[in-house]
């Protein structure tokens, strides 16, 4: 028991202790980031972020992998800044549409047992495309209540932190905890078993996919909200940095191994580790390779330490 | 049979047919299990066990004929109907999910544990049932099963089939449930399955150890080729006429002599005897060594790991002096997209190449060459490989092998769905070529083939119990050595 436990508690270990050393490096540069600003600004942009990491967590947990989120995000972010502020039922119905073709998705993948990555990969020039549609340039407004909400001063703790803490524990009751989050494991674990136990793998697929719609719905109304506009190229990184979120968090490709905990620590890492160049006075340009390279550390440290253990 | 006077069976198959393209694995199966009984199901390979019992749980469709439970006919009704009716299978392999914990697991074979609180629930559960079916056991039931040895997850696994949330389990198959267990916890299931069977359940138990068999069942069904051959209760049985109902019923002579002198040829392989096992490996030039035994019991591993030791990981050596055949052709033979001739030349490039460049007239002559030594029925070697039937693609595999100059030739029960045809041209191109001086070790599930060779060795537990030669390999050894007649 110990042995599985402490097992486990690694794998959570290393993306926090790599967030606490980041942390520890910017505050060193930058004693004045050490503060209830300072703080918010390092973090806000980890909220939608993080919202997109728990999306694509979702997906990878049913061994697929989602190439779409960026463009998708960029979508529900068009929508958000074009349609909620003045015409909120069009808005929230076409949100809604776009949650029902993730599940779609799921379907078909399952259905005729297509590779993830490249019905998502094709589906992301889908999602691109209609978000030219929706905004062809940059601009649209925030919503009043959402623009609020995303900039509300909470005494003590900046939001940012408390926003990560909540995404955080509201993942982990949806996936670690329920029912539905232990079927859409298990079909990542062995999708044949579940099925032999009478459920209907295809039924969990599209409830995984849906949710992951869900949660980057709320990526793109959480970075309206930050930004106050959008834009129909805003959030691509985010394929990237949520997968590479979800495997800093000590998730795995393959097999239903995955942490939201890890993962929302994991896109914390991956945000501060650009400011953290910021402070270095590195250009931007080389803030995806960094953010590469932190992977590499985290991964290599990661397949040291279960050497160790086997 | 009248069972009106009897309460309905908790299975009942009746006229069961199964056939997976040309092969047959289902001819016809009359199976019934009454609650109360401990039914045991031998056979050989291919005898259908797996497929009845896919057949049982719902997994599998029959093409005809009508399964039902309890008295009610589950037409399409699929896996559903089969839980419904209280079946639970524990399947050969290991089939719970490594990344959940046992909780997640108990909470995903019963859909029953609904609510607030299942996790308690199910662990109260899953903790009682592991501790009735094997007390004294020390797994924690809050850990994940991956870090589980194969031994209790096997343990969990039955344990958890045996669990009653809604409805009490009524039958309950176990397929070789102890392959992974030593002997104490053995015993500790069987006497679990005698307790279960007395209380008014039923099993359904598979096993190569046929001292299980006898000490547990209450009655045992013989399959062979798709068909019940013998139905008895189990006083009627001792190991050795169990064997012998499970060989062919007409005791047919189909071994070649064996070839005066192959004694004396060369050794091209020798291991040392392995731990466990009763006999070393070798291989003599111009051998035909034959591996049998029950599928899944060491065979491929003993290939593969020849195959190893004989092949360099980094750079291909010129010649390779091993080649290997296939047997999945589609999942590790054939290059579907690739033509005929693409997927014979493969086999060695090297030979055919000048400069670093495909010798094109070379490689035809090649195709032809073979073409015409295996027969393979085609207009055009050019042709894709998938426009050939299974038994021709086997050919084409086969020539790959053969085309280079190895000395040694592995095939992974490569015969598997192949027609009869097919299969004559084969033997007579595996006799010549052994005749000409070259090895083969052939792993068969088919005892017309095994027959064949000039020695067999048996496996059984991933280690091997039996060396045939010559007059000795028949069907009713090969079966002796496959079952273990004493409990384990």
């Amino acid at each position: 028991m110990k042995k599985g436990l402490s097992a486990n508690t690694l794998r959570l270990m290393i993306p926090v202790v790599s967030l606490a050393v980041l942390l520890m490096a910017v505050f060193w540069l930058q004693p004045r980031a050490m503060s209830y600003m300072g703080m918010n600004l390092l973090f806000n942009l980890a909220v939608p972020i993080a919202l997109a990491t728990i999306a694509q967590m979702l997906i990878i947990a049913v061994n697929d992998l989602d190439l779409s989120i960026g463009t998708f995000v960029s979508f529900a972010a068009c929508v958000t800044a074009v349609y909620l502020p003045t015409a909120p039922v069009t808005g929230i119905a076409i949100l809604a549409a776009a949650i029902a073709a993730y599940a779609v998705i799921g379907i078909v993948i399952h259905l005729r047992d297509l590779p993830s990555i490249v019905v998502t990969l094709g589906m992301s020039f889908v999602w691109g495309g209609l978000a030219v549609l929706i905004l062809p340039a940059p601009g649209g407004t925030a919503p009043v209540w959402l623009r609020s909400l995303m900039t509300a001063a909470i005494p003590v703790v900046p939001l940012a932190i408390v926003a990560s803490i909540v995404i955080a524990i509201v993942a982990h009751l949806v996936v670690m905890r329920s029912t539905l989050g232990v079927a859409i494991r298990g079909v990542g674990g062995n999708s044949r078993s579940v099925a032999r136990a009478g459920w209907s793998v295809l039924r969990i697929k599209a409830a995984a996919y849906a949710l992951s719609g869900l949660f980057s719905v709320l990526a793109g109304m959480a970075l309206v909200g930050l930004t106050t506009s959008a834009d129909a190229n805003i959030a691509l990184r985010y394929t990237l940095l949520s997968i590479a979120g979800v495997i800093l968090g000590g998730g795995e490709f393959v097999g239903g191994r995955v942490s939201p905990l890890g993962a929302v620590v994991g896109a914390l890492t991956l945000t501060l580790a650009g400011s953290f160049l910021s402070f270095l006075r590195i250009s931007p340009d080389w803030q995806i390779g960094a953010q590469g390279a932190v992977l590499i550390i985290v991964l290599g440290l990661r397949l040291l330490l279960s050497r160790r253990e086997a | 049979m009248n069972n009106s006077l009897e309460p309905q069976p908790v299975v009942a198959a009746r006229g069961v047919r199964v056939a997976f393209g040309a092969v047959t694995a289902l001819d016809g199966v009359d199976l019934d299990i009454r609650a109360g009984e401990a039914l045991g199901l031998v056979g050989h390979n291919g005898a259908g066990k797996s497929t009845i019992v896919n057949v049982i749980n719902g997994g599998l469709t029959p093409h005809q004929g009508t399964i039902s439970y309890g008295g009610v006919d589950a037409a399409g009704g699929g896996v559903a109907a089969a839980r419904a009716g209280g079946v639970r299978c524990v399947f050969q392999e290991l089939s719970l999910c490594p990344n959940l914990t046992i909780v997640e697991n108990t909470r995903l074979m019963h859909q029953g544990l609904t609510g607030f609180g299942w996790r308690k629930r199910a662990l109260t559960l899953i903790r009682a049932k592991l501790d009735e079916v094997f007390p004294a056991n020390r797994i924690d039931c809050t850990g994940t099963v991956g870090e589980l040895s194969i031994a209790e997850r096997q343990m969990v696994e039955i344990a958890i089939n045996f669990i009653e949330v809604t409805e009490a389990p009524r039958l309950v198959i176990l397929d070789e449930p102890t392959s992974s267990l030593d002997a104490s916890l053995a015993e500790q299931l069987m006497a679990h399955v005698r307790r279960f069977v007395a209380a008014g359940g039923s099993v359904l138990l598979i096993s190569h150890i046929l001292g299980e068999i006898l000490s547990t069942s209450t009655r045992i069904v013989v399959m062979k080729d798709g068909k019940v051959v013998v139905t008895k209760p189990v006083a009627d049985f001792t190991a050795k006429s169990l064997v012998e109902a499970m060989g062919s019923v007409i005791k047919e002579k189909t071994h070649a002599a064996t070839r005066t002198g192959a004694n004396a040829a060369p050794l091209v392989v020798d291991l040392p005897v392995a731990p466990g096992s009763a006999f070393g490996f070798a291989a003599r030039k111009g051998e035909i060594v034959g591996l049998a035994g029950l599928g899944g019991h060491g065979q491929t591993d003993m290939l593969l790991s020849l195959y190893r030791a004989r092949s360099s990981n980094w750079r291909p050596q010129r010649p390779e002096e091993i080649a290997f055949v296939a047997g999945d052709r589609s999942l590790n033979g054939t290059f579907p997209l690739w033509s005929i001739l693409r997927n014979l030349s493969i086999g060695d490039l090297g030979a055919l190449s000048r400069l670093f460049a495909i010798d094109r007239d070379r490689e035809d002559a090649l195709g032809a060459d073979w073409k015409a030594k295996t027969a393979i029925r085609t207009p055009d070697m050019h042709n894709p490989i998938l426009s050939l039937s299974g038994g021709n693609q086997q050919k084409v595999l086969f020539a790959r092998a053969l085309s280079t100059p190895a000395a040694i030739v592995l095939m992974d029960d490569p015969m598997r769905g192949v027609d009869i045809g097919t299969k004559q041209d084969v033997y007579a191109i595996l006799r010549s070529e052994a005749e000409a001086g070259r090895t083969f070790v052939w792993y068969s599930t088919e005892m017309d083939e095994i027959c064949l060779c000039d020695r067999v060795y048996v496996f059984r537990d991933g280690v091997i119990v039996a060396e045939l030669k010559g007059e000795e390999i028949s069907e009713e050894h090969v079966l002796a050595a496959s079952f273990s007649g004493e409990a384990a």
